[in-house]
């Protein structure tokens, strides 16, 4: 798949996160837009995974540690053919599988259920171990929150990543600087953020996140890593490509109502 | 206990490459056997118990049988929320292995001591909660947990307690089992005081009170057949766990007795709701806690107004 047609499928996906969330009236409209060119590079040239085979032994695993970014994650599976589009307008209604966090054994497609941050790395790190020792040739990815790195369980995980050399996993931190309550910085200092995760023994890189171009070379480059794993610190913008929305912390958790709903697919044209 | 439950655990891993052994750096030399023979399936995690959870539920997403190992307090408490929403919400094959349940770890203080571990981990669905009573319900269990699908809390304590079983015991994972039949009374035992309990009920036999003595190793789910039966031959049913008197197995046959419309006499004995002050071996705090059979059963014979 080319640029032209990737950044298509951003835009459309940008709209279904919209109207998901509209038709909700509650959800996490900020981090899923900011990560949409990570998750959209993934599974449309990336991974290699079947819609209709969730279970496909030899898939590459995506695990969305941040879970409440799951509009993002159902728009792009349900993009993927993994269930129907029609089904995007049922998040968080009553008997929808498509709940406010992810859950595996509603979705086909989710890995792992997840919603409490901080979780996400150490099962991407035991299905990393797994692919190891059965000799598979798959490979894990797990996309992080900058502001779920608070989390200490996440330095945990990293530590052991390192020390089990998984350069089948490769972890994508969205780095848009923004967590509930404010700037990540102010909150709890995470720079100097790369050289953190250097410390830990990891191969890092770091993108503009919202740039397709960037997001392709840096997978590409990743699947080159011998020895140890990779994480991709994703600079990007919060509620990317809804100008209301991008970088107000306040639009981290709350859907938007009618008319935004309407003024934000206006601007996604 | 442990060691009885990892030994039986290396005979099962040798014909079946499934199973892996985490531990968080504990359980020094008790694993070397294992490690030799299956070094790429055991795993020690360092000192991080929410990563170990997290890992072993990677391992299982791929299709392994992961085994947990740490001390009971820290694999329940440091790590709740990676079993409740890792391995109970998406129901997955980890056992844990909690060691020294109850208070064998006295010296170690009340940091060490498990005495609210069967409560918090009875309380998450999907979650199977197991307490061997002695190394060959151990045995025995480790064996059921192999087959069993799904996440279960086997709580074990430290070798040297005394064998009640003769033989290894047909258990099964759900189904309490009965270790001796008398009538009119029933005591109900979980865990590591199997041996005070039958004590308890040889004491009371030697003044002519005949007990039955039920081994219910299975804490959740609860067999409520056999307490059904209990509750249509006994006149008093008394529970004994080392363990907190609050949501335990006591809590748990309270629960089911009352709703099955029990009307006789029900007493738990277990901990006091609240920490310390005692800290010594196990033996001097279940002197402290009233837990020895001579106490439990003078206790007993008082609640029966027996002279």
């Amino acid at each position: 798949m080319n640029i032209e047609e990737l950044k298509k499928i951003c835009l459309e996906v940008r709209k279904d996160i919209i109207r998901m969330l509209g038709e909700a009236g509650s959800g996490h409209p900020g981090g899923s837009l900011s990560a949409v060119e990570l998750v959209v590079a993934l599974y449309f040239s990336v991974m290699r995974h079947r819609a209709k085979e969730p279970d496909w032994e030899e898939r590459d695993r995506f695990i969305l540690s941040k879970g409440h970014c799951c509009p993002l994650l159902y728009a792009v599976l349900a993009k993927c053919g993994y269930f129907p589009a029609e089904k995007l307008l049922t998040l968080r209604k009553l008997k929808s599988p498509l709940q406010g966090h992810p859950h595996n054994l509603e979705v086909p497609g989710i890995e792992a259920s997840t919603g409490s941050l901080g979780q996400g790395l150490s099962i991407a790190n035991g299905i990393a171990l797994a692919g190891k020792l059965d000799k598979k040739n798959y490979r894990v990815y797990c996309l992080l929150g900058d502001g779920e790195t608070d989390e200490g369980q996440v330095w945990e995980a990293a530590m052991t990543a390192n020390h089990y050399h998984l350069d089948n996993l490769c972890a994508i931190v969205d780095r848009n600087r923004l967590q509930i309550d404010g700037n990540t910085e102010e909150i709890k200092q995470l720079e100097p953020y790369a050289e953190k995760w250097k410390a830990f023994g990891w191969y890092v890189i770091e993108i503009k996140g919202n740039k397709i171009e960037e997001v392709l070379s840096a997978y590409n480059e990743v699947k080159k890593v011998e020895g140890r794993p990779s994480v991709i610190v994703a600079h990007t913008v919060k509620g990317k490509g809804v100008s209301f929305m991008e970088n107000i912390a306040e639009w981290h958790g709350k859907a938007p109502k009618k008319e935004e709903t309407e003024k934000a697919l206006e601007e996604l044209k | 206990m442990r060691t009885t439950f990892i030994k039986t655990l290396e005979k099962v891993a040798a014909r079946d490459d499934s199973i892996f052994l985490l531990t968080a750096d504990l359980g020094f030399k008790l694993f070397d056997r294992f490690r030799d023979a299956y070094s790429e399936r055991f795993i020690n995690v360092g000192v991080a118990e929410a990563n170990m959870i997290g890992i072993a539920a990677g391992l299982a997403l791929s299709g392994k049988n992961v085994y947990c190992y740490s001390i009971a307090p820290f694999l329940t408490m440091r790590c709740l929320e990676q079993i409740r929403i890792d391995l109970c919400y998406q129901n997955l094959n980890v056992k844990l292995l909690g060691i020294g349940g109850g208070l064998v770890y006295g010296l170690e203080g009340t940091t060490h001591h498990a005495v609210e571990d069967l409560a918090i981990m009875r309380s998450l669905p999907n979650m199977t909660v197991v307490a061997p009573g002695d190394k060959r319900e151990a045995e025995a269990l480790a064996n059921e947990s192999v087959r069993y699908q799904g996440p279960i809390y086997i709580r074990l304590s430290k070798e040297g307690g005394i064998q009640v079983h003769k033989t290894t015991p047909g258990l099964k994972i759900g189904k309490g089992f009965i270790v001796k039949e008398g009538a009119g009374l029933t005591i109900i035992t979980a865990g590591n005081l199997l041996f005070t309990s039958k004590s308890v009920s040889d004491i009371l036999e030697s003044k002519n009170v005949k007990t039955t003595l039920i081994s219910m190793h299975t804490i959740k789910p609860l067999d409520i057949k056999l307490l059904e039966r209990c509750l249509k031959t006994s006149k008093a049913i008394f529970t004994i766990e080392e363990h907190s008197i609050v949501g335990g197995l006591g809590s748990a046959v309270a629960e089911v007795l009352l709703e099955l419309g029990y009307k006789g006499i029900f007493r738990r004995f277990g901990l006091p709701d609240r920490y310390g002050p005692y800290i010594g071996k196990t033996e001097y705090l279940r002197k402290k806690y009233r837990l020895t059979p001579k106490a439990i059963a003078n206790s007993i014979l008082r609640v029966l107004n027996y002279k």
